[in-house]
């Protein structure tokens, strides 16, 4: 971490958006992470993805549970409202934000302890709803903030810095949310964000509930020779489905993809997703096949990353609640009470 | 000699759970209240389904007393399980009604009780064959019966029968056709007895409610938008009201949009955080829950108090700790509500007597929690919320307007010139916030449980979190001018002794308070309806030698909370405590108060030593 506060003047070509923002627009604090922290370069991911999608940061709602991955909202979109809240419990504040206004974009940051251990049971209740979120979880296998202990996506046999051997199976978020019901759900590694940067785009603009698990070696407790969850396992053991494009509105793109390896995912909301196939076996529309695929590869010790599953057509909580289309946090006493007149009546059925 | 009374007596009734004797039960409550008279039915129920006993007691007061009594003078024993202990129950000289289509052992009578026997069983197999209208119907032809023998307007049921099967009029010839078949019954066998129900005049505009049922519409009332809740007994039946009234009064006419949510979370924490993100987001929020779950969201409620978020929090109470007695009353959550979490918290506690007042303090608590910017308890017990009570009516204000607090909008932000989340810029503690997305530059703060300095920064500095922490004491100290006051009611004599109530021990302490002025024990009472606490609680306990304090749980909970926030001698509080998961009763209260002042009764020791 550094102790310099960040200079707010930039330089003055810095490109900028559609918004007139530049990429320092969608920064905030320094991090507070060890230097070289995987989370601090999804938490740049981020910053680009919201550059280029030209968000307005006032528009972002960005919420966290407790650990070293749920500090980051701090460390980007200062211009968004933040709720770094309890362990664990950010899928149902984040559920709470979300019915109260459907109109704001909900980015939900996670780690693997507060997730998959913790708060599993409301990762896996919000995954069910479909809350219409990006749901990122960086996943270093490890707890940071309390020196070292394994977390429960920390893969059998591997190893910690203290050379204590994790005997316990793991959990693959990944897998679990394919089988909640998830409609956009991904892996990547922190360490690549040329693979990264779209699908954070892509998850934003999924109009339901779009799971992110991002590898983010931990550099301080898990990054050491025997651990799964390093730099360099990640890198030899990664086996990417596919590398993503993302279209906004109809404008079309010229691509120069090889014929018959790319693949076109219209969504409802009309932005549409290009997917440079790697695997020709991979069909990101087909949740069963998905689920085998990762399975396959798990078994092998491979990690598979890309954009795993798609529903091109997914619907979210407030479309089963059948929610007003104003907010409802913008309701007032007229649009809400029913008044004396109702309250005589049935005083009246109460005799 | 016969008990004799007129429109004064308690009748109960021995079920089976599931056996369809509740609705019954209640039409027969209803068709008293019609008659003018006014009845406090309460459900005795286990934690069951089906096959379990239950009873149903309704008290009949000509005058107006609403709490539970104590003892049975009229029993309707059908459930053969307990129809020893049934029997054993009733007052000396009380009637006892019981299925005599098989004969009881011999020598099994009580000879001090009046037995009515009626072969419900015969005469309803005689009439039908099908084991569903068979079990049915006895419950209606039961009531044909004791309409007979109170003398009560068979005309009134009728009519009642009429109303409740209203759309689904093919079972009404059938039902009072039933009620018929008891009451000819009765008529042609049965000697009048010394219980008699008369028409009267006492009930006037009042209303028969459900606490739970309250809570439910003053939530719609009130603008609350979302509701995260978990099933637990006693508070499920709140949630399920909510869904229904909104359902009824919340939905656009052209669209069929709904303009609310609610999500049946997978448990108490899930619950309190959704009404926490929506309450931080701008919408009006609520869960219901009972002591079990409060356990459960005490870590949220530190956070909703230190990052200071409102929230609604309904708590039906019922007898603890741990599973408890899911099904029995009880005023058992006064402290982990008051001072939920971990860490130095306070909480503001509403506490409303009956249906009506919770409608009103239900409706109120979103105010109070957008003025204070903190969770905000509704505390009621099963004994509220599960029971009809008869209530004064209804009222809204249709001038009224949502009280949010201290929300910039998006003009006031343009306006301002500084904006710290958390700088007490008037002075009462209570800081101004945003809502997310209001301004694209201004306002914008970054929420946490982490101390923080009075712009939202996160700071471990001694100084900044002490100033927040005492801020947060001033604040709640500017709610105690707001929230209800205590409500006094001095004795017809002057006396040196008081007595503090509060919640559902009202009606119960309201009738004590008549007896034990009749026996020359007069008391100013004080009824508590808020914490924190106001001045006059303290001023109440100055002005009397002793206060007794009056509640149901075991460990005085209410007294600790007044000894410990007003540094009161806690010998000049006397606990009185009723915690056997019934409701309390004015029998119970006038006995052990009197006890007391009767001990006290000596003569004083400065008259010893003057004469």
């Amino acid at each position: 971490m550094t102790y310099l506060t960040k200079p707010k003047f930039h330089h003055p070509a810095l490109p900028a958006n559609k918004l007139g923002f530049t990429r320092r627009d969608y920064e905030a604090s320094t991090s507070t992470l060890c230097a070289g922290c995987g989370h601090d370069s999804i938490s740049a991911a981020i910053i680009e993805a919201c550059f280029e999608l030209s968000i307005e940061p006032h528009r972002v709602a960005k919420i966290s549970g407790i650990g070293c991955s749920s500090k980051t909202p701090d460390y980007f979109l200062g211009q968004s409202h933040g709720f770094n809240s309890a362990h664990g419990r950010m899928p149902s504040v984040l559920t709470g934000a979300n019915l109260a206004n459907r109109d704001l974009i909900y980015l939900g940051v996670s780690g693997d302890g507060d997730s998959a251990s913790i708060g599993f049971g409301q990762f896996s209740h919000a995954m069910r709803r479909g809350v219409n979120m990006t749901y990122i979880v960086e996943n270093n296998g490890v707890y940071g903030l309390t020196k070292g202990q394994f977390s429960a996506t920390a893969d059998r046999g591997s190893k910690s810095k203290k050379g204590v051997l994790n005997s316990d199976s793991s959990i693959d978020l990944v897998a679990i949310a394919l089988q909640l019901g998830a409609s956009f759900v991904a892996r990547s590694f922190s360490g690549d964000k040329g693979q990264l940067v779209p699908l954070i785009k892509a998850a934003i603009q999924h109009q339901g509930a779009a799971f992110i698990d991002v590898i983010s070696p931990c550099i301080a407790f898990n990054n050491h020779a025997g651990s799964t969850k390093s730099f360099d396992y990640v890198r030899e053991h990664n086996e990417a489905v596919n590398a993503l494009d993302i279209m906004l509105g109809r404008a079309a793109i010229t691509v120069d993809y090889e014929p018959g390896k790319v693949v076109t995912v219209q969504q409802h909301d009309g932005t549409s997703l290009r997917l440079r196939k790697l695997n020709n076996d991979y069909d990101p529309t087909d949740r069963l096949a998905a689920q085998n695929f990762l399975q396959r590869f798990a078994a092998k010790g491979e990690v598979v990353t890309g954009l795993l599953y798609i529903d091109p057509d997914a619907d979210d909580l407030h479309a089963s609640l059948n929610t007003a289309a104003t907010p409802l946090n913008q309701l007032n006493a007229k649009e809400l009470c029913p008044g004396q007149s109702a309250l005589e009546k049935l005083n009246a059925s109460l005799r | 000699m016969p008990i004799e009374a007129v429109n004064d007596f308690v009748i109960r009734f021995a079920n089976v759970n599931g056996s369809g004797s509740a609705s019954a039960n209640e039409m027969f409550a209803r068709a008293i209240i019609r008659m003018g008279v006014t009845v406090a039915p309460r459900n005795v129920f286990p934690s069951n389904i089906q096959g379990l006993p239950t009873w149903y007691e309704i008290r009949v007061s000509g005058k107006g007393y609403l709490g539970a009594r104590g003892g049975t003078d009229f029993m309707i024993a059908m459930n053969p399980q307990t129809f020893n202990a049934d029997v054993a129950s009733i007052e000396p000289d009380g009637y006892l009604l019981y299925d005599n289509t098989r004969a009881l052992p011999p020598g099994k009578m009580r000879t001090d009780i009046n037995v009515i026997g009626v072969p419900l069983t015969a005469i309803c197999n005689k009439e039908y064959t099908d084991p569903r209208q068979r079990q049915l119907f006895k419950n209606i032809i039961c009531l044909g019966v004791l309409i007979e023998l109170f003398g009560m307007d068979f005309a009134e049921v009728e009519k009642l029968i009429s109303e409740q099967y209203r759309g689904k009029d093919k079972l009404i010839p059938p039902n009072v056709h039933a009620l018929h078949l008891g009451k000819d019954w009765a008529k042609a066998n049965l000697k009048p007895i010394g219980l008699r129900i008369k028409r009267s005049n006492d009930v006037g505009d009042k209303i028969l409610l459900e606490g739970n049922a309250a809570a439910a519409l003053g939530a719609v009332y009130g603008g609350a938008t979302v509701c995260g809740w978990y099933p637990i007994t006693p508070s499920s039946s709140l949630a399920e009201a909510f869904a229904a009234y909104c359902k009824k009064f919340r939905h656009d006419p052209e669209t069929g949009e709904a303009k609310y949510a609610i999500v049946q979370a997978e448990d108490e924490l899930a619950s309190i955080g959704m009404v926490i993100g929506a309450a931080w987001n701008g919408a009006r929020s609520f869960t219901a829950t009972s002591g079990p779950g409060i356990s459960l969201m005490q870590e949220f409620l530190g956070l909703a108090y230190f990052a200071e978020i409102p929230a609604v929090v309904f708590d039906v109470q019922r007898a603890g700790p741990s599973t408890g007695m899911p099904t029995r009353t009880q005023q058992c959550d006064i402290m982990v509500c008051a001072y939920a979490s971990h860490g130095d918290t306070k909480h503001a506690l509403l506490i409303p007597e009956d249906p009506a007042e919770t409608f009103d303090f239900a409706a109120d608590a979103f105010d109070f929690a957008d003025r204070l910017q903190t969770p905000v308890f509704v505390m009621i017990d099963l004994d509220i919320g599960m029971n009809h009570r008869l209530c004064r009516p209804l009222t809204w204000d249709d001038k009224r307007q949502y009280d949010r607090g201290k929300v910039l909008s998006r003009e006031e932000l343009d306006r301002a010139t500084d904006f710290g989340r958390y700088m007490d810029v008037d002075g009462d503690g209570i800081a101004y916030r945003t809502y997310p997305g209001t301004h694209p530059e201004k306002g914008v703060f970054f929420t946490r449980g982490t101390s923080h300095d009075n712009r939202a920064r996160y700071s471990e500095a001694g100084a900044s979190y002490v100033e927040g922490m005492q801020r947060l004491l001033r604040k709640l100290d500017t709610a105690k001018e707001f929230l209800p006051k205590p409500l006094r009611k001095d004795a017809a004599k002057g006396t040196r002794y008081g007595v503090i109530y509060y919640g559902s021990t009202s009606p119960a302490m309201h009738e004590a308070a008549e007896t034990l002025a009749a026996n020359g024990h007069h008391l100013n009472t004080l009824r508590i309806r808020a914490f924190p606490f106001h001045q006059d609680v303290a001023s109440f306990i100055a002005d009397h030698d002793f206060v007794f304090v009056v509640e149901q749980n075991r460990d005085a909970q209410m007294r600790s909370l007044i000894v410990n926030e007003l540094g009161i001698d806690p010998v000049r509080l006397v606990p009185i405590l009723h915690y056997d998961g019934t409701p309390i009763t004015a029998r119970f209260i006038s006995a052990a108060i009197g006890d007391r002042l009767d001990k006290l009764k000596v003569t004083p020791m400065r008259k010893v030593a003057s004469s």
